[in-house]
């Protein structure tokens, strides 16, 4: 027989104001089932706490009721005591009559009916809740980093620093992302090789990361602290434990002229054998094989063969499947650039002197195809002139993204800046909408290429860039000054929008995580639970959430090392235990509740018998996966699932007793 | 099941049932409360975990036990707390008023909407106007179930 006890709290005035509290606690009194009522000032203060306890205690109380503020506010300090008292937590109900009546309602006769109309519903569904325990998920303490920018560098060292071991699978023949492909950085510029490339020699070496670089994930399966991993290690078609990176495959390689250079975006070419960079880690390269000749000429070419020392080139080597195992994922596959092609009036494609911001890194760059020095590309003069163009793509829903791209302003002022400082007497405009600059030392940054180097900023969109006499024309508008300008100008940089990484989303798809119409992958919470996506045990880092810059992308990072951490410091994953369940005698495998599933926490189990023969299939539960949302219970047709807490019963029980 | 329309008085005080989901619209009317903001006290909130857990049986019984209009909130799609949940219940959504009218209810007393947790006001809004809105029947027809 249930024995329940019911609270009725004052909440100072806050309640008791608006609310008869002693007549809701007499009315209470009167439902069948409840032993005792009462109200008092506070039921959340300790002396509050411990008359609920002892009333627990002397009362043999069953089951609680608290008429108090929103169970969001303290439902989980009276569930502590409760089990305190020894009873299971999820005895506690609570009727919220601050938040929905005191507070929001003046007439207290009418008040009061509602709190004790609020208080019998909530007796009704104690009366039929059932213990729950919470459930614990084993952990395998190892974690996947996806992407191996500054975002899945960050995230991989923090973690292997925690003690974790980490597994970092990187698409791309070398780790480093863009990141590595740039000159210098905003605001500070220090020189983006010499503050990366010491972090990944330390992946590298770090004794508890294990590094599969031209990689790409293949399966993935399994819940929080118990996925299991396909990594699909495409072949280098070099062993790679003797290659010593010493180059001469490469030298000796005769396809020089044909493959454009990925890492130069495009500016340059590199062999068939090849290694993206030279600080590239691992230092060791990769055949492609749609370059090389062997494979096109029936296996008349093995020069690098020859050259190398070693002899670690096969050229039968083939792609290999990896299994891992590991109890957290870090996605941070980082980000694309939009096509430039859309914007058919700046020329891009057309003219050779109309480059992407990410092409004039690469020229900017001492290790970039001109060694630093500044010469564009149609007849490798150094430009006297050249004009900037801001938001290619960006805050343009018509032919590109809505939204910004937050990192273009900033690089445009850098680009301005160190065009500058490396060719005398040199002269930039720059178009732009608006300047964000809103990072620390950013603004003053932007301030500094207008005041110190020379920047001409221009408000305003460019309508058309035109070729003339080894010019590039330049047509634009001033809307500060209400003037149409002209420029003639050596060059033009489009400060392109950035895009998620070309298959993020199918990458989500296998992960199980949400992502937004473009593509990024959603946060949990975007304010409270930034790093986590929807999917318990799987976190995020870097642009692949959204655009942001190096600083922003190192803090995601280390903030989703420190979140993998923590789900591994402690020896079992807890879940509530406020989750789906099924009665076996009942369910008749139709697997609807399956179809409705979004976590997938839903597959078949079989039944045997003693002699291990099947006797039925029937839907089971994967308390790792499921989140108690309900989709499935109403989904049932035998009505042979339902979710722990929110009961098909309790929730009929709750209705009836609001009957009139 | 079917009362007829002599069985029920007009009601001038009519009871409405809210199911609303734990995560959003639960916490809109926290928000509301926490606002101080004033709105019709005919509400009575039954808590969901999310509205994907919403039943069409749930609205039929609350109608049967004497509710004059229901509402259904939940996350507004895209922010469910459940990712998707939403989003089934508002295919379900369709398919139940289907249901719902088969059934003989009258699908002017039944609400469906999106409250987040930062809309309080719109919690009230919606609130007053449903209330209205059933008062302004109860005062047309008396008809919940259609003969
Ligand atoms: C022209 C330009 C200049 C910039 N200059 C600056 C600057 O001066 N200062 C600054 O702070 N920021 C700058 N930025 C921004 C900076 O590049 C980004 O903030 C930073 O690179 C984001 O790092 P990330 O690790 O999130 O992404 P990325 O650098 O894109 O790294 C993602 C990595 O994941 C890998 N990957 C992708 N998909 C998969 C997959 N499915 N499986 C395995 N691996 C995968 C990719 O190959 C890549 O290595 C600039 C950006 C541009 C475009
Ligand atoms: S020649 Fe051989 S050892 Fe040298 S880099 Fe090429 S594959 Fe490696
Ligand atoms: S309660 Fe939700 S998450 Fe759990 S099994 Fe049912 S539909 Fe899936």
């Amino acid at each position: 027989m249930a024995r329940i006890g019911v609270f009725v709290c004052w909440c100072g005035s806050n309640i008791a104001g608006t609310v008869d509290v002693a007549k809701v606690a007499e009315e209470a009194s009167k439902i069948p089932g409840v032993v005792c009522a009462v109200d008092y000032k506070y039921m959340c203060s300790d002396p509050g706490q411990n008359s609920l306890r002892k009333m627990i205690r002397e009362q043999k109380l069953t089951g609680l009721v608290l008429a108090a503020c929103s169970p969001h506010m303290h439902e989980n300090t009276f569930r502590r005591a409760a089990v305190k008292e020894g009873l299971n937590p999820y005895f506690v109900e609570i009727a919220n009559i601050r938040e929905q009546v005191s507070w929001v309602h003046e007439d207290k006769e009418r008040a009061t009916q509602k709190a004790i109309d609020l208080t019998k519903m909530m007796v009704e569904k104690v009366k039929k809740d059932r213990p729950i325990e919470d459930v614990k998920v084993p952990l395998t303490k190892r974690a996947l980093v996806i992407g191996g920018g500054i975002a899945g560098i960050q995230a991989a060292l923090d973690t292997a620093n925690g003690g974790v071991q980490v597994i970092l699978v990187e698409k791309e023949p070398s780790i480093g992302g863009r990141m590595i492909q740039l000159d210098e950085t905003f605001p500070t510029l220090d020189c983006s090789s010499c503050i990366m490339t010491p972090k990944m020699v330390e992946v590298r070496q770090h004794p508890n990361i294990k590094l599969y670089t031209y990689s790409e994930i293949e399966d993935i399966s399994g819940y929080i602290g118990n996925f299991k991993i396909k990594i699909k290690k495409k072949t280098r078609s070099v062993l790679e434990k003797d290659c010593t990176g010493c180059g001469e495959c490469w030298n000796a390689c005769p396809m020089h002229k044909n493959v454009k250079s990925e890492f130069n975006a495009d500016m340059s070419e590199r062999t068939a054998i090849y290694v993206p960079f030279p600080q590239a880690v691992p230092l060791i390269p990769v055949l492609d094989r749609s370059a090389c000749l062997h494979y096109k000429k029936g296996g008349k070419c093995q020069k690098c063969f020859d050259a190398c020392g070693p002899k670690c080139i096969d050229f039968g080597l083939r792609d290999e499947i990896i299994e891992e195992e590991v109890g957290a994922i870090i996605a941070a596959t980082g980000y694309d650039l939009m096509d430039n092609s859309l914007y058919g009036e700046y020329g891009y494609g057309k003219y050779k002197d109309v480059v992407s911001g990410l092409q004039f890194e690469r020229l900017l760059s001492a290790s970039g195809p001109t060694e630093g020095v500044i010469r564009r590309p149609s007849d490798g003069k150094t430009p006297q002139t050249i004009v900037f163009i801001q938001c290619v793509g960006s805050r343009d829903p018509e032919k590109g993204v809505p939204y910004c791209s937050k990192v273009c302003c900033m690089y445009t002022a850098k680009h301005a800046k160190l065009f500058a400082h490396k060719v005398r007497d040199s002269q930039s405009y720059v178009f732009y909408i608006d300047i964000r600059a809103t990072g620390k030392g950013y603004e003053e940054f932007v301030r500094s290429a207008m005041e110190q180097d020379g920047a001409v900023y221009l408000r305003g969109r460019v309508s058309r860039i035109y070729e003339d006499n080894g010019k590039l024309i330049v047509k634009g508008a001033d809307t500060l000054s209400g003037t149409q300008v002209e420029i003639a100008a050596d060059m033009v940089v489009l400060a392109t929008g950035v895009i998620p990484k070309k298959d993020s989303d199918r990458l989500a798809r296998m992960l199980g995580i949400s992502y937004d119409k473009y593509g990024f992958f959603t946060e949990s919470h975007p304010k409270l639970r930034p790093t986590e996506s929807s999917t318990a045990g799987i976190f995020l880092a870097g642009m692949a959430q959204g655009p942001r810059d190096i600083p922003e992308s190192v803090v995601s990072g280390s903030a989703a090392a420190s979140k993998v951490l923590g789900l591994f410091s402690k020896s079992e994953y807890e879940v509530e235990g406020t989750i789906a369940n099924v009665n076996e005698a009942t369910c008749v495998a139709c697997f609807y509740c399956q179809r409705v599933c979004a976590y997938h926490a839903i597959t078949g189990k079989e039944i045997k018998d003693r002699n291990g023969n099947i006797v039925k299939v029937v839907a089971n539960v994967n308390p790792g996966l499921c989140t108690g949302c309900g989709a499935c219970v109403s989904a049932c047709f035998s009505k042979s699932i339902d979710v722990k807490g929110f009961m098909d019963d309790q929730i009929y029980a709750e209705i009836k007793s609001l009957g009139v | 099941m079917i009362m007829k329309k002599e069985d029920i008085n007009s009601n001038p005080d009519p009871r409405i049932i809210a199911f609303v989901c734990n995560w959003c619209t639960y916490s809109g009317a926290d928000l509301a409360g926490t606002g101080r903001m004033k709105y019709s006290d005919n509400v009575r909130i039954i808590k969901l975990p999310c509205s994907g857990r919403i039943d069409p049986l749930f609205i039929v019984e609350a109608f049967k036990k004497g509710a004059r209009g229901v509402l259904v909130s939940g996350c507004h799609p895209g922010d469910c707390h459940y990712t998707s949940g939403n989003y089934h219940s508002r295919r379900k959504y369709a398919a139940f008023r289907d249901l719902l009218g088969f059934l003989g209810i009258d699908l002017n007393r039944v609400e469906f909407s999106w409250i987040s947790a930062s809309e309080g006001n719109k919690w009230v809004s919606v609130v007053n106007e449903f209330t209205e809105k059933i008062k302004s029947l109860e005062d047309s027809s008396t008809d919940i179930f259609r003969k």
